[in-house]
């Protein structure tokens, strides 16, 4: 179904405004096993219920932030412009 | 005469019981397809549970698209399989099925589309599939109504045109596997929900329900758009991410469409049923969700690519749209087979677009699985852990759209 998803920037929009960056996970540390590695690449939650996912407002602002939204009728809990600044350049933001 | 109006019993309720031999979650057309060949197999004590009516899934709001022109060799073969099952399938299940192999063109409106499509002709002739690109005298001739002009913004320039491809009537598949199932003694329970799969040591030793606990001795995730749920009752996190799909259904009209028409580039598929109604459906909606409801965004984009393809059904209404969830794998392939580490689990999963169409094969292969304990050579390519050894089946370019 079509939602209106609120972006820190720019306030809620359509959510064809925007792009899906997938669930937010925490990237392993440099050096941890293959298997580490498979799973980070690959392997999801894909919960039915709350998910804490990245976004990509790709017609406004341009910029990335954090949606907690239920999948099952994609209500949106909580939307979070990322604050805690990269650890260094491997980090993804926010995290 | 009397027996005329007499009520059609497809498949007959049975007591659900304390153990089975072999639990099949989800009685769509994999689990169903599973449980017959099962069955005809000579094993017994077979259980299929749905929590919902049967069909009630992906097996029901697919868009009824039956081909096996696709692009890896692994992929080709094995969908190839399913359409020749398909085939035979009234006879075999005593159903008419409606199978209707009336042509598959998928179009390239770029040059770099058009090598695309003869990369996949030639891995179709390759391997003993009738595949061939064609040009728009050709296409002119198989589908007159398409416009073929330079007028829209990209013109259609070349097609893959597959003969074997088709449509079928997606319910009777479902019920005719239901039937043969049941005849062969397979308990079906619909309204019954799995809670919970009991396991420990790495065994799977049975599954909760919303009617009881079960003693099983293999469990099959045979579910779509929920197949992560499942899997995540014994621990195992899966490569899929559930996106909607959405179709719509026009008016009925006069014949005029013989073959299924897809566009990649347009973002649009569209073929015609026997009734006359136009189907039309589209790529996944571009964010996870278990959400069946459907949008406006999708009915207007996918008209206004339709009419691309087809002007002359602008004034035509539609009737109804509607969404299923599809499992997405990181190459548009599907997971099947055991889980390393984990004895009695099977996974059928990750079916994403092209789920329905390979439902017989994967049937009869996963069927083969359990009563051999040895996984078919047809499948060993699907397996679940094809991620961590970097052997993908990239199908994308394939399945994507097109379904």
């Amino acid at each position: 179904m079509s939602f209106l998803l609120p972006c820190p920037q720019c306030g809620p929009r359509d959510v064809y405004e925007f792009r899906y960056g997938g669930e937010a996970q925490r990237r392993p540390a440099p050096g941890s096993p293959r298997s580490t590695w498979t799973a980070y690449l690959y392997d999801r939650t894909n919960a039915a219920g709350v998910e804490d996912a990245w976004w990509y407002h790709r017609l406004g602002c341009k910029r990335w932030f954090r949606a907690v939204r239920d999948t099952r009728d994609n209500t949106v809990l909580k939307s979070t412009a990322p604050t805690v600044p990269p650890r260094d350049a491997n980090d993804p933001p926010g995290d | 005469m009397i027996g005329v109006f007499k009520r059609l019993k497809m498949w007959s309720p049975r007591p659900l019981k304390k153990t089975y031999d072999v639990v099949i979650i989800g009685a769509g057309v994999h689990g169903l397809a599973t449980a017959y060949e099962l069955a005809r197999r000579g094993v017994r004590n077979i259980a299929v549970l749905e929590r919902y009516y049967i069909g009630a899934g992906s097996s029901g709001r697919n868009t009824a698209i039956i081909r096996s022109n696709y692009r890896t060799p692994e992929g080709v073969a094995f969908y190839d399989q399913s359409v020749k099952i398909y085939e035979k399938m009234s006879v075999d299940l005593d159903m008419n099925v409606m199978f209707s192999q009336r042509g598959h063109l998928t179009f390239a409106h770029t040059e770099q589309a058009i090598a695309g499509l003869r990369v996949r002709a030639e891995i179709n002739q390759l391997t003993g599939v009738d595949s061939r690109v064609i040009y728009p005298s050709e296409i002119a001739r198989l589908a007159p109504a398409v416009d073929l002009s330079s007028r829209p913004r990209f013109p259609v320039l070349a097609a893959l045109y597959h003969p074997p491809g088709g449509i079928i009537r997606h319910d009777a598949v479902v019920w005719a596997y239901a039937r043969a199932a049941s005849r062969l003694g397979v308990d079906i329970h619909p309204f019954t929900t799995v809670t919970g799969i009991n396991h420990g040591g790495g065994v799977v030793t049975g599954v909760d329900t919303s009617r009881g606990a079960i003693g099983a001795g293999t469990v099959v995730n045979s579910t779509a758009g929920w197949a992560s749920t499942i899997a995540a009752m014994v621990g195992l996190r899966l490569p899929i991410v559930s996106h909607p799909l959405q179709a719509l259904v026009t008016e009925p009209l006069k014949p005029f469409l013989d073959p299924v028409l897809v566009s990649a580039t347009l973002n649009v598929y569209v073929s015609q049923t026997d009734r006359g109604e136009l189907v039309i459906g589209a790529e996944i909606d571009p964010y996870s969700s278990y959400s069946n409801r459907s949008t406006l965004p999708f009915m207007e984009a996918s008209a206004a690519h339709v009419l691309e393809l087809l002007p002359s059904i602008s004034s035509v209404k539609v009737l109804r749209q509607w969404a299923g969830v599809c499992d997405m794998t990181p190459d548009y392939s599907p997971i099947m087979g055991f889980v390393p580490g984990l004895k009695g689990f099977v996974l059928d999963v990750g079916w994403g677009t092209y789920g329905f169409k390979a439902g017989p094969i994967s049937g009869r292969c996963i069927a083969e699985l359990i009563h051999t304990g040895v996984t078919p050579d047809l499948i060993k390519p699907f397996s679940i852990t094809r991620f961590a050894s970097g052997e993908m089946l990239g199908e994308k370019a394939a399945a994507a759209v097109s379904h």
